[in-house]
């Protein structure tokens, strides 16, 4: 089946994110990426695990003096949504249904916006209110670039997801981009997983010392 | 589609290389950037010899010395090596599997690029205030007190380096899952696409921790961090553990394809199927599975405890049996064989004993109360280089003569090609075998120089001869390029006379699309089977038809360009004013390219029916 091919709600398939070679590719490269992105994401949850607490003075804020659970439950809970309306996006695109699909999507993009502005904010508190920042100890280093590296992340899929909106935004839905919205909701997911091992680690954990 | 054989000027040719997306080519590029690379290692390493030739030499200062030896364990083992060994995968694999081409042709072109750049910017340390100089490890506590910006170009570049073979290693993984041919079981795939497949593998899981390594380290050089700092709380020894993590598993990166390569090599010249070929499949992937799980053999002086210790040392030491179970099937390849004593094959027999030497001090080296007596001596330094040099390089000495023909459709001269293997070998076992007592009689690693009267001053000199003897005999295989390239005798699909798998099916050099039907594959050494039955090539799977190729893109250079200029601004960030703006428009000529490639819509091209039918005089079999 040619990609650039013009597709009708009667023609289009079970799986459009799955029916040419270059697509098949795409989809299995991704998750390969994705493994190595485990990797990554593993390796800097070690390093904040090893440098949790380690601060050069006795009267800096460690861990349980820094976290609140209600902020960082709606951070999740805004990103678990963002996870749920992907998926209803992705179900309108299975369906041939383009308009839904948008919308579903906009709205995921809203949802990571909030996300990402709570966490500047979050940020910038602990930077202001504790005097824990990058290059205030080893702890501030660990969790900023564990935490850090999550939101940019964030950041990078909702530049991903608006250029395939946009993008696409006249000529609708056909087996060239299927796939490319198909890859961008995987992401989209394995930042959410992502964000729940945080979640876990860092701040569930973090409040029992 | 004006890409077949037709005189083009010097631009026109260049314009290509600069833009191929075509694994043929890519391999080319591959193997002139990493053969140079190969020759600046070599020449460090001669800098090297030469220093340490005679007591109390003062032909490099300490500095340095500290410098060159940095550069030469980076550059041969990151530029050199593993650029060498993906020409190979490049050149060959797709052929192996019966593909048109690997499964991102884009990625593809993007990955050489990124690593190109890496590998310039590494070097142009050379002149921009000094080489890096905390050894090609780089431990935390010697690279945060190293002055000038030698780790830096160190750190960015490997990362960027780095970047694309990360990328490699994804799309081989996918061209070998998706793209065989009609017929290619796994359990059919020639060893050397085993050997890439798992490789990749390796390098998927290995090159993140590596990234993460090479963040932190810039973080805390550049941005102020303290993640190796124990003044603030921070711990060098994070460093050692991600750098091993995937310093391990990258030496079985380095040495699974060179198997890989001797597998073919001792199939071929010995007439003969491979002995015991699913076990070789399953002691390579166990090889990879285990090579996980030892990294911290690397650190059984760091205080880890007991316990530790002897964790990772029964599990070191584990993985010298799937290795011995490889030695055997190539002994038992070559047994009741009809050998021919080729170049390659020369190098594959020479590399059996030169290989298990290095083995043998690998086990010695694996048991953890030993090691505190062998760490940090020249003990350690002649192990790896009998397993580095006895396995990896002999494998792309054997790879490059094995596989010249069909790349570049000419054979290598065999007499020098011999001369080149005699002088070679004669070479390593001077330099290096020497290096093992140098070590068990305390001689440090990593030292500028000795004092002279404490028994080390013969051993040096004898290691120094014997690095001459390998220049020479590279030197040699230089002049044999250059006279075959100028002769350039054409051969035919499968100069060596006893090819077995697909790509010896095929014209050298394969036409741009390959296989112009896909091949239909019926067994194991797919190509032997035919012959075997008095055919002269393989039986088509498919119908003639139109094919689906990529088109050409210049976009991957201009990716691993911007990244190549924000890496200085963010260098010299702190000490010039221009330094963010530099950053600044690197990365947007970088995500500026990538944005042009994600909304440009590219479908690639068709060759037609017709055009392939009019190419049939150029001898273009399935
Ligand atoms: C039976 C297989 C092997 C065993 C048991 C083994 C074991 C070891 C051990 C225990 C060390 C650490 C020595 C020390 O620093 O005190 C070591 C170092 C090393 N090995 Fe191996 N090894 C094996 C095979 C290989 C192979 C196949 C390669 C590469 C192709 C390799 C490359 C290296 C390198 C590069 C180092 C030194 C790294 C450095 O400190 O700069 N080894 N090996
Ligand atoms: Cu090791």
């Amino acid at each position: 089946m040619a990609a650039e091919q013009k597709m009708t709600y009667e023609t289009w398939p079970a799986s459009p994110e799955k029916q040419t070679l270059e697509a098949k590719n795409k989809f299995l490269g991704f998750w390969f990426f994705l493994g190595g992105e485990t990797v990554l994401f593993a390796s800097l949850f070690a390093t904040y695990l090893a440098l949790k607490d380690k601060v050069p003075s006795s009267d800096m804020a460690l861990a349980k003096d820094l976290f609140e659970i209600p902020l960082a439950f709606i951070m999740t809970m805004l990103l678990l949504t963002s996870s749920l309306t992907s998926v209803y996006a992705m179900y309108h695109m299975k369906n041939f249904n383009f308009k839904k699909m948008q919308l579903w999507l906009g709205i995921t993009v809203l949802l990571g916006l909030g996300f990402l502005g709570l966490e500047i904010y979050e940020f910038n508190h602990y930077v202001h209110e504790f005097h824990h920042s990058f290059t205030s100890s080893a702890f501030g280093s660990a969790f900023y670039t564990l935490v850090g590296f999550h939101g940019a992340h964030v950041a990078f899929g909702l530049l991903w997801i608006t250029t395939l909106m946009i993008r696409n935004s006249k000529r609708g839905l056909s087996l060239y981009n299927a796939p490319k919205f198909y890859v961008a909701s995987l992401y989209w997911h394995f930042i959410d997983v992502v964000w729940v091992f945080i979640f876990t680690v860092v701040y569930l954990m973090g409040m029992v010392g | 589609m004006s890409t077949l054989a037709q005189k083009k000027g010097f631009g026109a040719v260049l314009w290509d290389y600069l833009t191929t997306v075509d694994h043929k080519k890519i391999a080319i590029l591959y193997l002139i950037a990493g053969g140079f690379f190969f020759l600046l290692g070599g020449l460090e390493a001669m800098f090297i010899r030469i220093q340490l030739a005679v007591p109390n030499n003062d032909f490099v200062s300490a500095g340095l010395y500290n410098e060159i030896l940095t550069m030469h364990g980076t550059t041969m083992i990151f530029l050199a090596a593993m650029p060498l060994i993906f020409a190979f995968m490049n050149a060959v694999m797709p052929l192996q599997i019966g593909a048109r081409d690997v499964a991102f042709p884009f990625l593809n072109s993007l990955g050489f690029w990124l690593f190109f750049f890496g590998g310039v910017f590494l070097n142009l340390s050379w002149f921009l205030g000094g080489a890096p100089d905390a050894g090609w490890t780089s431990y935390a506590s010697l690279s945060l007190a190293s002055e000038g910006h030698g780790i830096d170009f160190y750190a960015l570049g490997l990362q960027i380096s780095g970047a694309g073979t990360l990328i490699g290693g994804i799309n081989f993984l996918v061209t070998i899952i998706n793209m065989r041919a009609p017929g290619m079981t796994y359990m059919r795939m020639p060893m050397f696409t085993w050997a890439t497949f798992v490789t990749s593998a390796l390098i998927l899981f290995a090159f993140p921790a590596l990234t993460v390594g090479l963040f932190l380290l810039v973080f805390d050089r550049m941005f102020g961090s303290n993640f190796f700092d124990p003044a603030m709380g921070g711990n060098t020894i994070i460093w050692e553990h991600f750098f091993w993590i995937f310093g391990h598993p990258e030496v079985y990166i380095l040495i699974l394809p060179a198997f890989g390569i001797f597998s073919e090599i001792f199939a071929i010249f010995s007439r003969k199927r491979l002995f015991g070929y699913s076990s070789m499949v399953f002691a390579t992937v166990l090889i990879g599975f285990l090579g996980f799980m030892v990294w911290a053999h690397h650190m059984f002086t760091t205080g880890m405890g007991p316990i530790a210790n002897a964790i990772f040392a029964v599990a070191t030491m584990a993985i010298a049996v799937p290795t011995g179970i490889k030695i055997f099937n190539w002994l038992f390849t070559m047994w009741g064989g009809s050998i021919t004593f080729t170049t390659p094959m020369l190098w594959a027999i020479a590399f059996i004993p030169s290989f298990v030497a290095g083995g043998v001090t690998g086990v010695m080296l694996a048991s953890a109360a030993q090691d505190y007596q062998y760490h940090d001596t020249y003990f350690v330094v002649a192990h790896f280089h009998y397993v580095i040099v006895g396995g990896v390089v002999f494998a792309l000495f054997a790879g490059a003569h094995l596989y010249w023909p069909k790349m570049f459709g000419t054979m290598l001269n065999e007499f020098l090609g011999k001369i080149t293997f005699v002088l070679f070998f004669i070479g390593f076992h001077l330099t290096f075998f020497i290096q093992h007592f140098l070590g068990l009689w305390g001689m440090p690693r990593r030292i500028f120089t000795f004092l002279p009267g404490q028994g080390l001053d013969t051993a040096n000199m004898v290691s120094t001869v014997g690095a001459f003897f390998m220049a020479i005999a590279v030197i040699i295989l230089l002049i044999n390029i250059v006279i075959t390239s100028v002769k350039n005798e054409k051969v035919g699909n499968d100069p060596w006379g006893d090819g077995r798998t697909l790509e010896w099916a095929i014209p050298s050099p394969p036409p741009f699309y390959n296989f112009k039907q896909l091949p239909l594959v019926r067994g194991l050494d797919a190509y032997w089977l035919e012959k075997m039955e008095g055919k002269k090539g393989m039986s088509p799977a498919e119908p003639l038809g139109d094919i689906h190729m990529p088109n050409n893109s210049f976009i991957p250079f201009v990716i691993s360009l911007g990244l190549f200029i924000a890496a200085f601004g963010a260098m010299y960030r702190a000490e010039h004013s221009w330094g963010i703006p530099v950053l600044i428009f690197g990365m947007l000529i970088t995500l500026g390219s990538m944005f042009v490639r994600s909304v440009k819509d590219d479908h690639g091209y068709h060759i037609h029916k017709e055009d392939l039918e009019d190419s049939n005089d150029k001898g273009v079999k399935a």
